[in-house]
């Protein structure tokens, strides 16, 4: 098949004894495995967010009250803020390690093509293409929202305790808007790709399954892009004020 | 049919390449794409000048031996061989991009002839079924349900040509490692080693240089032998399976 150019032993014998989780971060499918599941935990947070979010549409003693549901949830089991608080720890955990698996794996794919074609083919779909920066937009994306939304600092308004208010004050500046829509388009393009990705790396995939995997994909970045843009094209046309 | 070659020249492995442009006159739409090269070839020999380094054996799709981008795309604009493509899928006056496989793992030798050995090795890993030699066994011995024997051979019909590495942006080798995967861990035979064959075989393939898989589908667009996509979430799901066990 081939030249034995490089000789190397081909037998494993010399297996290293190390735990599953060492195994799993050393090998490429499990570095995507923590990718997928680290994915999904964000995904399934965005859902209820989005869902959240929508609250907006019944005024602001709706919103108001709603976040401040959020603060109480858990209890009496849990103390004021903590569910908000293991939700947070959670979530960055998961944004860490889906960036650091995202890096580490980037590097070895862009190591392992060194000379591209002369001759560009066929190129893979927008979404596929954009995964990787799409993810740099949306890292970035997720800091401005929390100190625009969360601790108030770059917020017009900024007032703790009133997200109503808040949330039209964003939408009420137009680059709030530009980088809101930019950051919900990424989001659309990433889980588009992302949510088939993550299956076929669970073991998910078949061919039987493949096309309802990719349209569930499909109409979740569909749903959760129009979701999310709902809520600054209320503020625009006057909806929300 | 008159023709123009950008052909990818490489001297040796340590020398730069550089595409270098020829023409080809009188080209039969019959030919294979190799009789084509071969007619250049026997042009540049009597030239007195190098001709044109290529991986070949059989000329009938079996082999997997003849591998090269044509036009930015592993093996031409057919889903075959590159010795199966033939020159009325080409137009008069075309121009042609010929380009050896590019991957990491595939060290160019010369010209268009790449060196796949990194397959060998993880074939070698193990990809086979440790059994005792001797003359074969009574075929019914082992009974082997129809399903699992049609996804075992169809995942055996890989060739090892290495287009889906070349096709992958990621230079990745998980369509071929999933193939022989399949193959084996869908057989009774295949069951003592299902789980060291998969742990074994990916750490080759990632200590080999191949990229990781993100899903593009590049390589089973490519794949002359039709090994389908999800044989890779197979893989991952049998990775995954083994590790858990702890094997």
């Amino acid at each position: 098949m081939a030249l034995a150019t490089r000789p190397r032993t081909t037998t494993r014998t010399d297996r290293r004894p190390a735990g599953t989780a060492a195994r799993l971060w050393r090998s490429t499918i499990g570095k995507k495995t923590v990718m997928a599941v680290s994915g999904a935990i964000m995904l399934l947070y965005l859902i209820a967010h989005m869902i959240g979010n929508l609250k907006v549409f019944f005024g602001p003693d709706d919103m108001n009250g709603y976040a401040h549901w959020l603060r109480t949830l858990g209890e009496p089991v849990l103390h004021h803020e903590w569910f908000l608080w293991i939700l947070r720890v959670v979530l960055l955990a998961a944004v860490l390690a889906h960036g650091l698996a995202a890096w580490q794996l980037s590097r070895l794919d862009i190591a392992a093509r060194p000379v591209k074609y002369a001759h560009r083919g066929r190129r893979a779909s927008y979404a596929t293409r954009t995964m990787r920066w799409g993810g740099v937009i949306l890292a970035l994306f997720i800091v401005w929202h929390i100190l625009d939304l969360t601790t108030g600092t770059v917020n017009p308004n900024g007032e703790s305790g009133h997200p109503y208010e808040n949330i039209v004050a964003t939408f009420d500046t137009w680059y709030g808007n530009v980088i809101y829509a930019v950051a919900m388009i990424a989001v659309g393009l990433h889980v588009q790709h992302g949510f088939h990705s993550a299956a076929q790396t669970l073991g998910a995939g078949s061919r039987t399954r493949d096309r309802a995997l990719r349209a569930t994909g499909n109409g979740l970045a569909l749903v959760l892009t129009v979701g999310f843009l709902s809520v600054p094209f209320g503020v625009m046309t006057g909806i929300v004020k | 049919m008159n023709l123009t070659l950008r052909i990818w020249r490489q001297q040796g492995p340590d020398t730069d390449g550089t595409m270098t442009t020829y023409e080809v006159a009188d080209i039969s739409p019959d030919m294979s794409f190799l009789e084509m090269l071969d007619t250049l070839n026997e042009e540049l020999i009597l030239r007195g000048e190098e001709p044109v380094a290529f991986d070949h054996d059989c000329r009938e799709g079996i082999c997997g031996a003849c591998g090269m981008v044509i036009n930015g795309q592993a093996h031409g604009p057919e889903r075959t061989t590159t010795c199966q493509l033939h020159m009325r899928h080409f137009s008069d006056g075309d121009t042609i991009d010929i380009e050896p496989w590019r991957a990491a793992a595939f060290p160019v030798v010369k010209d268009l002839v790449v060196d796949r050995s990194a397959f060998d090795r993880i074939i070698g890993s193990g990809g086979y079924v440790t059994a005792p030699t001797g003359s074969a066994p009574e075929a019914h011995a082992t009974p082997v349900p129809k399903a699992a024997a049609d996804t075992a051979f169809e995942h055996a019909e890989c060739i090892g040509c290495g287009a889906c590495v070349a096709a992958c942006p990621n230079g990745s080798a998980m369509l071929f490692t999933s193939a022989k995967i399949v193959h084996l861990n869908s057989l009774p035979q295949g069951g003592p080693e299902r789980e060291s064959r998969v742990l074994d075989m990916v750490a080759t393939m990632d200590d080999e240089g191949f990229g990781g898989c993100t899903v593009t589908g590049e390589c089973a667009t490519a794949c002359p032998k039709g090994i389908p996509l999800s044989s890779i979430s197979t893989m991952n799901r049998e990775y995954l399976r083994a590790l858990r066990k702890g094997a």
